[in-house]
């Protein structure tokens, strides 16, 4: 088996008097397709929130690569190789495509910050046509595949996909999918955050489940899927 | 009474006197810009196109300041709707509001004032209220009518336009639209309309400060600089859209400028209060009376 | 993604430019062109007019390194523009100095302040960055009115040196070609920052920070670099002032125009480039100058005022904005 790339302990995080997440444990292996499910509001956009290193403080930590990530701001922990995407698109608006990519390569330097590097990960979203555009030239699903652009322009050992797929069709997943798949194939390790459950199941070598802000299955997706707390969560709500 | 301590009392007491006209100035603000967010930094530029108005209306007719004020807030009202219209379409619309939005305030601003220069002059004008000479006195404690009534009337109106917030549904709908756009939506209340409602009233505000303004002081055209610090200062460390933090700030803020100047001369208020405003924003950023986000 | 595709593609990346040493010496040739004319045409008015617009070329320049690239509005420029001001009459006075280390003292002083801002600053953003800005501006004003050294708020006066520098007949004639210096630096300056590493990261960090952060962008010193150089240049705009009209005081140093002027012209011009300020401060303060001499120095303000919120409504990104909008 592949070794650990990165380990989640106790991870816990509160709002005022709200928690949203509290004492998650997760481990994941270099390559593994692992997918986090959970309800609305059941702490999967925290606990990203909180390995990016968005949330300056929370309880427990991650290590990543063997390295503790605690104290590290989120443009470093970008540069040790962790890439993630933003649920709703979030791109450089005053910046062409092809400069929404170019910000990666020059700054967290793991690729040759070069305009054909920056070309070849547009191409491999099937973005280099549209590389001269502005981001609000280009539809919704275009603008996903930007999101990955920009984030596997890190060069990520390990990619966390949030949503990648809300709200596109059929066919648009599909695309998406396969380019998660080959990112995958090529050694990143990714985490999907997903509410389209088809993606998941297709995606996920194992699930993890959240719910409450705990984390109450991680194993097979098969087994995972058919445990009664899980159907509870997901269909009694 | 040793004399030190009469002159910090006195600075005191009238700090919280001035304090009432800054929580008159600032409460339109906290509105704007606690509750709407807002940026109007013209707002003290109002607030001394209301004064001078005032003042000459009062040179023309004689009738009380405050009275005058009262009477100019409801054409107050209706400018303010006016410039949410624009604001609203040009800006919040396209989703500009950052840069352009706050440019566009900082141009309304320079209008107003340059604005008066040409049509009344860069002189001061002063408007004096019949009970403006008289003060009463406490022991070693002076309470001038020129600073104690302008007080009582912002209090009076701050305190009515609280209890309207609070109970009228309209008002409940302004402090709405400050938490939760789309819960509006869903009672069927346009959003755009509650928001001019409420730009309208900040603005009518902005009038009722005038008054106050102007009886307490002479004012010229540029008096509203040094207002911008102060009264956003006061509205971030009040917690922005909490009335009663505006006001319990505003008192603060007057107190500490008051006896800083009592004794360290009237040049140093400024920079002692503008100061306090600066560390606000690097330490506690959400202020200090507002609930924790 | 394979080699053999790469060939075939389109040659992308961004139309050819100018390169950065290119770019500088063509500021240098504009430069000394300028200096040629305005010496050639010889009069003191046009010396005066010229180091007018020029001061606002710099500062307008200044101002849209944080404002126009990293989208932090600065609403204390008068105060930097100030601090340029004060450093050449309190240095000038203290150690006897001529306008030249004068103005690198200027660069040192609104560099140290624009960094202790940005510190000072380094949670705020959007609206309260710029109220924050506003205060910085009214503490420094008070510091100076109660600093007796340069004359507190009576003002200073400063006397220009009798010796003129080679090869200038006037002192003015000197001061001017200072000016066109500063500005041709400037310009150099922001379009080196615009098109570089340090640019690119100011455009991410001013659409969104956190997106910017993502993608490995150290928001926070890239804010900090440009608080400084934006500060420094800001004061060295400010520093030719003294000498410009032989006396200072501070409720002018400090005063809204500065301000309002910073802001205005990037925003005229379009803040997307370095050459918005530039088109921004030559229009708006030419216009100024047109009218004090025509109309009130009053108005001329007024002016300022409907520009800029005429712009702002309907042309929000500004002059190179309205020639864009059909290629982009």
């Amino acid at each position: 088996m592949s070794e650990i790339v990165l380990r989640a302990d106790g991870v816990g995080k509160r709002f005022g008097g709200f928690t949203a997440l509290s004492g998650v444990n997760l481990e994941v292996r270099a390559g593994e397709r692992l997918g986090l499910i959970g309800p609305n509001g059941s702490g999967k956009s925290t606990f990203t929130n909180c390995l990016a290193g968005a949330f300056p403080s929370h309880d427990g930590g991650f290590t990543f690569k063997g390295q503790k990530l605690a104290g590290l701001k989120s443009h470093e922990r970008a540069r040790r190789g962790l890439a993630r995407t933003f649920q709703l698109p979030r791109p450089f608006r005053g910046l062409s495509v092809f400069e929404n990519i170019r910000v990666p390569l020059a700054y967290a330097g793991r690729h040759e910050a070069t305009e054909e590097r920056a070309m070849e990960c547009l191409e491999a979203v099937e973005l280099a046509g549209k590389a001269q555009r502005m981001p609000k030239e280009l539809t919704q699903v275009e603008l996903r595949r930007l999101e990955l652009a920009r984030a596997t322009a890190l060069k990520p050992e390990l990619l966390i996909a949030d949503e990648a797929m809300a709200g596109l069709s059929h066919a648009e997943v599909d695309q998406i999918l396969a380019l998660l798949f080959r990112l995958n194939a090529g050694g990143t390790t990714i985490i999907m955050i997903e509410h389209v459950m088809r993606a998941v199941t297709e995606f996920s070598q194992r699930l993890a489940v959240l719910v409450a802000g705990k984390k109450v299955a991680d194993g097979d997706p098969r087994t995972v899927l058919s445990m009664p707390e899980v159907e509870e969560a997901y269909l009694g709500r | 009474m040793d004399p030190d301590l009469a002159l910090l009392l006195n600075g005191i007491v009238s700090g919280l006197l001035l304090g009432g006209l800054y929580a008159a100035a600032a409460a339109g603000l906290s509105i704007s810009f606690g509750m709407l967010d807002v940026v109007n930094i013209a707002h003290p530029a109002f607030m001394v196109l209301g004064a001078m108005l005032v003042a000459l209306f009062w040179g023309a007719t004689g009738i009380d300041p405050l009275v005058l004020s009262i009477l100019l807030t409801p054409a107050f009202w209706a400018l303010g709707a006016a410039i949410y219209v624009a604001y609203h379409h040009f800006f919040e619309r396209r989703g500009d509001e950052a840069i352009q939005g706050l440019a566009f305030f900082f141009g309304v601003m320079f209008i107003i004032e340059i604005g008066l220069v040409l049509a009344i002059g860069p002189e001061q004008h002063f408007a004096d209220a019949s009970y403006a000479n008289t003060t009463w006195r406490l022991g070693e404690i002076d309470l001038p009518l020129r600073m104690l009534v302008p007080a009582l009337v912002a209090f009076l109106a701050i305190g009515g336009l609280a209890l309207f917030l609070r109970h009228s549904f309209t008002g409940r709908a302004i402090a709405a639209v400050a938490q939760d756009r789309e819960a509006l939506r869903l009672l069927a209340i346009d959003p755009v309309r509650i928001k001019r409602l409420a730009f309208g009233i900040s603005i009518a505000m902005a009038a009722l400060a005038g008054g106050a303004l102007v009886v307490v002081q002479p004012v010229d055209a540029g008096s509203g600089h040094i207002f911008i610090g102060r009264v956003f200062a006061i509205v971030i460390m009040g917690g922005l859209s909490s009335l009663w933090g505006c006001v319990l700030a505003a008192l603060a803020f007057g107190v500490v400028e008051n006896v800083t100047a009592s004794f360290y001369g009237p040049s140093w208020s400024p920079a002692v209060a503008f100061g306090a405003l600066l560390l606000v924003l690097a330490v506690r950023p959400q202020g200090f009376f507002g609930r924790v986000a | 993604m394979s080699d053999a595709t790469l060939p075939a593609m389109p040659v992308f990346p961004a139309p050819r430019r100018m390169g950065h040493g290119a770019f500088w010496l063509a500021c240098a040739v504009a430069a000394l062109a300028l200096i040629a004319v305005l010496r050639g045409i010889g009069s003191e008015y046009a010396y005066f007019a010229a180091t007018f617009v020029l001061q606002y070329v710099v500062l307008a320049t200044a101002w849209n390194i944080l404002g126009g690239y990293a989208g932090y509005v600065n609403f204390g420029a008068a105060a930097f523009f100030a601090a340029g001001a004060y450093t050449t009459v309190a240095i000038g006075k203290a150690l006897g100095l001529s306008l030249l280390p004068c103005i690198g003292f200027a660069a040192l002083v609104g560099g140290a302040l624009g960094l202790g801002t940005g510190l000072l600053t380094l949670r705020l953003r959007g609206a309260y960055f710029a109220i924050a800005t506003l205060c910085l501006s009214v503490v420094l004003q008070t510091l100076v009115v109660n600093w007796n050294y340069v004359g507190g708020s009576r003002g200073a006066y400063v006397i220009r040196p009798r010796d003129i520098p080679w090869p200038f007949d006037t002192y003015s004639g000197y001061l001017c070609a200072v000016a066109v210096v500063l500005a041709a630096a400037a310009i150099a300056i922001a379009r080196t920052i615009e098109k570089s590493r340090l640019g690119l990261g100011l455009a991410a960090l001013r659409d969104d920070e956190q997106a910017a952060e993502a993608a490995g962008v150290p928001t926070l010193r890239l804010k900090l670099i440009a608080t400084t150089i934006s500060g420094a240049m800001m004061a060295v705009a400010g520093a030719p002032l003294p000498l410009l009209g032989s006396y200072v005081e501070p409720t002018s140093a400090f005063g809204l125009a500065y301000a309002v002027n910073a802001i205005a012209m990037p925003l005229i011009g379009g803040t997307a480039s370095w050459a918005g300020p530039l088109i921004g401060a030559v229009l708006l303060s030419s216009l100024q100058q047109a009218a004090t001499v025509t109309i009130s120095s009053a108005a001329n303000l007024l002016i300022v005022g409907v520009v800029l919120v005429v712009f702002v409504c309907a042309a929000p990104h500004g002059i190179l904005g309205l020639f864009r909008k059909g290629g982009r």
